[in-house]
């Protein structure tokens, strides 16, 4: 009967190199961080032994670096950390309300955005937002890093692009100029503590009043979060206008691909991602202007 | 297995204890040190009934590795209380009959601690966000609410 080890490695070569080793030995990994996700599935039934790797350890796990040359936010930066820090809450006060809206205040002081990313729950709330800002992942390999944008990251409920024998090192993200904003909206039955039934995160630049760049993700309306290039492009170009934030949203719902459930049938979340795009449009916009 | 060796700060005295990999911090602190007084109520961070300090930090000590406590400082519900006797959470829970069954109440108290570190004069507001992931199924929430204004009050106009 295989049984639970725990190991905190004191570089990203250990790291790796630990990795493979339990590959080779035919052991099952798994990375913690925050441990949010990872101590409530170790406590699900069926759930198998396994060697936990603690990356909170790391120093570059632990970076978190806002300057004009970029943001990086490491795979062991808690929630809590992020949203007090006051630089971010200019930058990307989209993402950190997304990260905000994640469980308690105690969960907050422990779980990671890119906990939540690697989680790869379709209602993810920080995952939609990360997409919109245009994050990037910095992977740890055997060989060194690699990249892959945070669209690209997730593949499938519970899913993600790590290969075995890498892990996600952190977040590369540009330093947004005054005419960036983004912004994060979800809509649950309840005001806290609760999963989304639909998110749309959104990022926008706009000079002399006409929409120069957008991006568009929805969250919690399909298997994973994803990009809506069309939202985008319907907001290009535009002063912003009704008509605009009417044709992403109709994009929006377009590109969802919802299931029915206890928190709401398939046509509902359609109908509010579109309502959540509009509504995350004109507040990104109002961010600008007020900047 | 064999169990692993782990060097913390608890309520401010240097321990050691032993653990397994997978055993969480509440179960260390409950089984291990025999400190009870941190409560088990969901065992899956919703509730906010282990709610501990790590190194300052607010978090369910359910979701938190035993082995994870290596080199940090933590404070539970037992480290509250001063030489002097009770903290002002704690009197203010007392006066305002802030508890019922009283499981919900050492988790109330480390986090409204952690709340009052932060903000020193919180409105209702903010004393309800912030304790949102604590559950209390006995008081209605409304005496809680009430005995951390007013412990608020006592800290920072003491007597």
């Amino acid at each position: 009967m295989e049984s639970y080890a725990y190991a905190a490695p004191g570089s990203v070569s250990e790291t790796v190199a630990l990795l493979a080793q339990n590959a080779s030995e035919g052991r099952q990994t798994q990375i913690l961080a925050g441990g949010t996700d990872v101590l409530v599935q170790m406590r699900s039934s069926g759930h198998t032994p396994r060697a936990i790797v603690d990356i909170k350890t790391l120093a570059e796990t632990n970076r978190l670096e806002v300057s004009a040359d970029g943001i990086y936010i490491g795979a062991a930066v808690p929630s809590a950390v992020i949203n007090e820090h006051p630089l971010l809450q200019t930058a990307l006060p989209g993402l950190l309300e997304a990260a905000d809206l994640i469980g308690s205040t105690q969960i907050q002081g422990r779980a990671t955005i890119c906990g939540n990313l690697c989680n790869a729950s379709p209602a993810g709330d920080s995952i939609p937002a990360m997409i919109a800002a245009g994050a990037v992942c910095d992977i740890a390999t055997p060989t060194g890093t690699r990249e892959v944008a945070v669209e690209d990251f997730v593949v499938g409920v519970g899913r993600n692009a790590l290969a075995p024998g890498e892990f996600l090192l952190g977040l590369k993200l540009a330093m947004p100029n005054a005419e960036t904003k983004d912004a994060y909206l979800r809509f649950t039955p309840r005001t806290e503590m609760d999963i989304a039934v639909a998110g749309v995160g959104v990022s926008l630049t706009v000079i002399g009043g006409q929409c120069t760049n957008a991006r568009v993700a929805i969250g919690a309306v399909a298997p994973t979060a994803m990009l809506v290039p069309e939202a985008a492009q319907a907001l290009v170009g535009t002063d912003l206008n009704g008509d605009a934030l009417h044709r992403a949203g109709e994009a929006c719902k377009s590109a969802a691909s919802p299931i029915s459930d206890k928190r709401g049938t398939a046509e509902y979340r359609k109908k509010v991602v579109a309502v959540l795009c509009r509504r995350a449009v004109a507040l990104a916009h109002q961010r600008i202007q007020g900047a | 297995m064999a169990r692993l060796q782990v060097e913390t700060v608890i309520n401010g005295e240097p321990r050691e204890f032993l653990c397994d990999a997978n055993q969480s911090m509440l179960d260390v602190l409950r089984d291990e040190l025999g400190l009870t007084g941190t409560k088990e109520g969901c065992g899956t961070g919703d509730c906010g009934a282990c709610s501990v300090l790590v190194d300052d930090r607010l978090v369910c000590a359910c979701l938190m590795l035993g082995v994870e406590a290596s080199g940090k400082n933590i404070e539970t519900i037992e480290g509250i209380a001063g030489d002097e006797g009770l903290h002002p959470l704690q009197r203010q829970f007392l006066e305002n009959a802030a508890l019922q069954c009283g499981i919900c109440t050492p988790g109330f108290i480390v986090a409204s601690k952690a709340l009052l570190a932060k903000h020193p004069n919180p409105d209702e507001e903010t004393i309800r966000y912030w304790l949102a992931g604590n559950l209390c199924r006995c008081t209605g929430y409304d005496k809680i609410v009430r005995a951390v204004q007013d412990a608020a009050a006592e800290m920072s106009h003491p007597a």
